[in-house]
This record gives structure tokens, sequence and C-alpha cells, in this order.
């Protein structure tokens, strides 16, 4: 091995020290019990919650709730946030008839109207997806919005001079002008995404992850609390690699 | 209005003026250029050279007057003009060829193709614009340029952010396309020596308005080293810098 593929392996394998030795000091720690099992469970135990609702189907079962929830209220609410910022970025009239009352509604923090949802919807699937489509909407309105009024007007005046028409200046050119600025909003949507759904299924729900952290609290299961907690990391993280392979494949010039 | 005739446009100004508020910025133009015509026009940044070739293109309107093409009065853009600008204005999200094609069906590149050999960028059909020199930018613009078949072709400074060697390269190119194509052509230039190179005409505009109309009678291909090329350089550098 020469130099640089030892320093190249070296770079690869220096950012998962400090994960391994905490994973390691809490196996010890809570196995000697100087951490006691009702603050913090053993990673085994974790492990072997998994495997158990593996077994029994609920955990597959709990996770394609969330997801469906999730992407349920994703999709509509970014379909939402990103015909209006179409509209909006393309239409003066649109953008001084909405604009502003989008932004009001967007001063309101999201989750401080889940009272409000409960008694609307109560614990079912509605609520829930109503509450992640109105976190979704905003980031995908404003750099929807904010992409298309940023794309180059040398571009529009070039495709102009080009005998492009309306159609096929934006298919050609204000579109993928946009684009990466769209990405932007999507990837900051896909986190506001999970944390409503966390937030949402905790308070009020009977299934998904959330309800499964909350019923495992009652019975002071702490493997399953820490279980929910890593798999909800993975969805975010799993979502998040998604967006970056599409972003690879829409955005391949940059 | 389909047009047969590949013969370059004749273009006529009548009386053209042009106001931005109370700046008056091309104070009564009158020029008449022939069909297949090259002409350049000069001046100091900030004469109006390039809001004439805007109110050329029918990207604007002129405040008064009229912009004619073959005694038709202009009224917006037109599918016979192309404009060539100073920066290569090319879609980053596009490679080569579907740049050079913008405008074309997806199955129908060929004339695209045969536009990027003229330019000798063949083998960058699927490059992305990012990866090509400033010179090789400027080519596929000219190619995007071309594929149409133009009967007017505008160059607003399509050179001015090149190295002198490939701005050398880029004018023999340029001059030898119009000599095969016999489009019309008007080139807004800083460079003299550029417009003595290329044009049959140069037209300087001081203030908004025609102060020199000097014929290049040199014959092409054009010698940069020659006596008589040296003497209408200096001829109407001088008339520019002349106060």
């Amino acid at each position: 091995m020469n130099e640089k593929e030892r320093s190249r392996y070296l770079l690869k394998v220096i950012p998962w020290i400090i994960p391994l030795l905490l994973l390691i000091f809490w196996q010890i720690f809570t196995a000697n019990g100087f951490i006691p099992s009702n603050v913090f469970p053993k990673p085994s135990d974790v492990i072997q919650a998994f495997i158990e609702l593996m077994k029994n189907g609920e955990l597959e079962s709990n996770i394609g709730i969330s997801a469906g929830r999730a992407i349920i209220g994703f999709l509509i609410g970014g379909g939402i946030g990103f015909i209006f910022g179409l509209f909006n970025g393309l239409f003066k009239g649109f953008y001084w008839f909405t604009d502003s009352s989008i932004q009001m509604l967007r001063n309101i923090p999201h989750l401080a109207v889940l009272p409000l949802v409960i008694v609307w919807f109560g614990v079912g699937e509605t609520g829930k997806v109503f509450l992640v489509a109105l976190g979704v909407l905003f980031p995908i309105y404003i750099n929807t919005l904010h992409g298309i009024r940023s794309v180059d007007p040398k571009l529009i005046e070039m495709g102009r001079v080009y005998g492009l028409n309306r159609f096929a200046l934006f298919t050609n050119i204000i579109l993928p002008g946009a684009l990466s600025s769209i990405f932007v909003g999507i990837r900051y949507a896909l986190g506001v995404m999970w944390l409503t759904l966390i937030v949402a299924e905790t308070v009020a729900t009977n299934s998904g992850i959330g309800y499964m952290a909350m019923n495992a609290r009652d019975f002071m299961q702490m493997n399953i609390i820490v279980l929910s907690i890593i798999i909800y990391a993975l969805l975010g993280k799993i979502s998040d690699l998604i967006a970056k392979l599409l972003e690879q494949l829409f955005l391949k010039w940059e | 209005m389909v047009n047969t005739s590949r013969k370059g446009i004749i273009l006529e100004l009548s009386h053209v003026q042009k106001k931005f508020g109370n700046h008056e910025v091309l104070k009564n133009i009158d020029l008449k250029i022939s069909s297949g015509e090259f002409v350049a026009i000069v001046g100091k940044s900030g004469c109006g050279k390039s809001t004439l070739l805007r109110q050329i293109a029918g990207l604007d309107q002129p405040t008064e007057g009229s912009v004619n093409y073959d005694s038709t009065r202009l009224k917006g853009l037109s599918p016979d003009v192309r404009i060539m600008f100073q920066d290569s204005r090319l879609l980053p999200w596009k490679r080569v060829l579907n740049n050079v094609g913008l405008n074309m069906k997806k199955d129908n590149l060929q004339s695209a193709r045969t536009a990027l050999q003229s330019v000798g960028l063949s083998d960058k059909e699927t490059d992305w614009p990012k990866s090509l020199s400033g010179g090789q930018q400027q080519r596929v613009a000219l190619a995007r340029a071309l594929v149409s078949k133009p009967r007017l072709l505008l160059l607003d400074e399509p050179l001015g952010a090149l190295d002198a060697l490939t701005r050398i390269e880029m004018q023999s190119l340029i001059s030898s396309i119009w000599e095969d194509e016999k489009f019309t052509a008007v080139l807004v230039t800083h460079d003299v020596s550029e417009a003595v190179f290329l044009a049959d005409r140069i037209i300087l505009i001081e203030d908004g308005a025609v102060k020199l109309d000097k014929p290049v009678n040199l014959p092409r291909p054009r010698q940069r080293g020659s006596v008589e090329f040296a003497q209408i350089e200096n001829d109407v550098l001088s008339k520019i810098l002349a106060k």
C-alpha cells in the first residue's frame, strides 16, 4: 500500500472511530449496571426488540403506516406548494393575488395548529397527513418561486430570439433553471416531513412508529423507545439519500 | 409567411430615435444595409451601439422612426434573424448538440450536427457547455445561430471576452461562413481591427448619431499586416478618438 492509498483508507476509517467508541461504552456502562436499564437500554436489548418486533410483524406494519403518511402528506403538500410556486413565479397576476396570503399563513408554526387538527380530524389518518402536507407546502413553495424568479433573464431573452414559444421557453429554460432551487426545497421539506410526523404520531395516534414508542413508554420498554428513535433517524437518512440520487439524476450538468 | 429565397435581408432604418425617459440614446439614425452586406458598428462604450442593435433585432421598439426588413416594417422578433451575444448564453443543462438544435425536434438533429461540423466541434456533441473553453463556447453559439439559416445575423461583441489568438481564429471562421451563406450581417464591436477585417462597411456611432460611414474596399481574405489595412484602421481610430 503506498502513501496515498493509505491516507485515503485512513480518511474513510477516521469518521467512524467516535461512533464505534460510543457504541462500546454504551454496551459496557449499561451491561455493568452503571446506567440503570430503566434510564437507557443495552444495545443488545435494542437489537433483541428489533428482532422480536420484526418476527411478529408489528415493526413492519408500523413503518409502513408511518412511511405511507409521510409520502401521502408530502405529495399533497409538496404538489400544492409546487403549483403555487410555479404559477406565482410565472404570472405576476397570480403572484400579487396569492403571495401575501401564503406568506401570512407561513408565519404560523404548523405544529401550533395540532390541537385544532385533533379537534377537526380526531386521531385518524387525515389529521396527520394534513399536518405533514401543511409543513412541506411552504418550503417547496418558496424555493420553487425563488428558483423560477432567479432564472437568468439573459437566457430567457436568448430563447425568445431563437424562436421558442412560451411552452418551449418553460420546458427548455425556466424549469431546468429553477430545478436546483426546487431540490433545495425538497430536501428541506423532507426534514420537515419527518419532524411533523414524529410530533403528530407521538401526540395523537393509534398506529405507526410514534405510537409504538409511546405505547412502549407506558410499559417502560426502553429498548422499543430507543429502537423507534433509531428507525426515525434511518428513515430520515434514506429519504435524504433518495433526494440526493434524484438530484444527481436531474442535475447531471452541475 | 415563409420566405423561400435565402438571400440576406435588406435592412433599412429610417429616423430611428430611442429615448429612455428624458435621455436620448439614439438620435435620428438613417441607415440602409443591402442584402448580404457585412456592416460593422463601432464606437466608444455607451455611445448607443448596443441599443441600436436591439432595435434592429426587434428586441426593443424605437421611440420614433422604424426598422424595415425588405421594406416591411418590423414589429417584433423575426424567425429570419439570429443574434450572437457577447456571453455565449448556452443552456448549461443541455449538451452541446442539443444547445445547437435548441428549437428542433429531438429526432431531427442532423442539421445541428452539420452546423457543429462547420464550426469544427463535431467531437464535442455530447459534452456539457461548462466543460468547453470560452472560444469553444462561442463556436457552439455560432453554430446555434447558423443552424436555422438566418437571413440576418446580428453579432453583439461576440468575441469581446476571448483572448487575442482565439479572437483572430474566430474572425476568420465568421468571415468564411459569411462568404458561404451570404446572409446580411451586423457586427457591434469596439475592436476596430476586427471591424476592418470583417466588414464591407464601418459605421461609427457617437452620442447616438452616425459620425462616419466608411466602405472597406479590400480584397478577401484580408491581410492584417497590409498597408491599406493599417491605413483604414488608423483612419477610423483617429475619428473615434478625435475630440
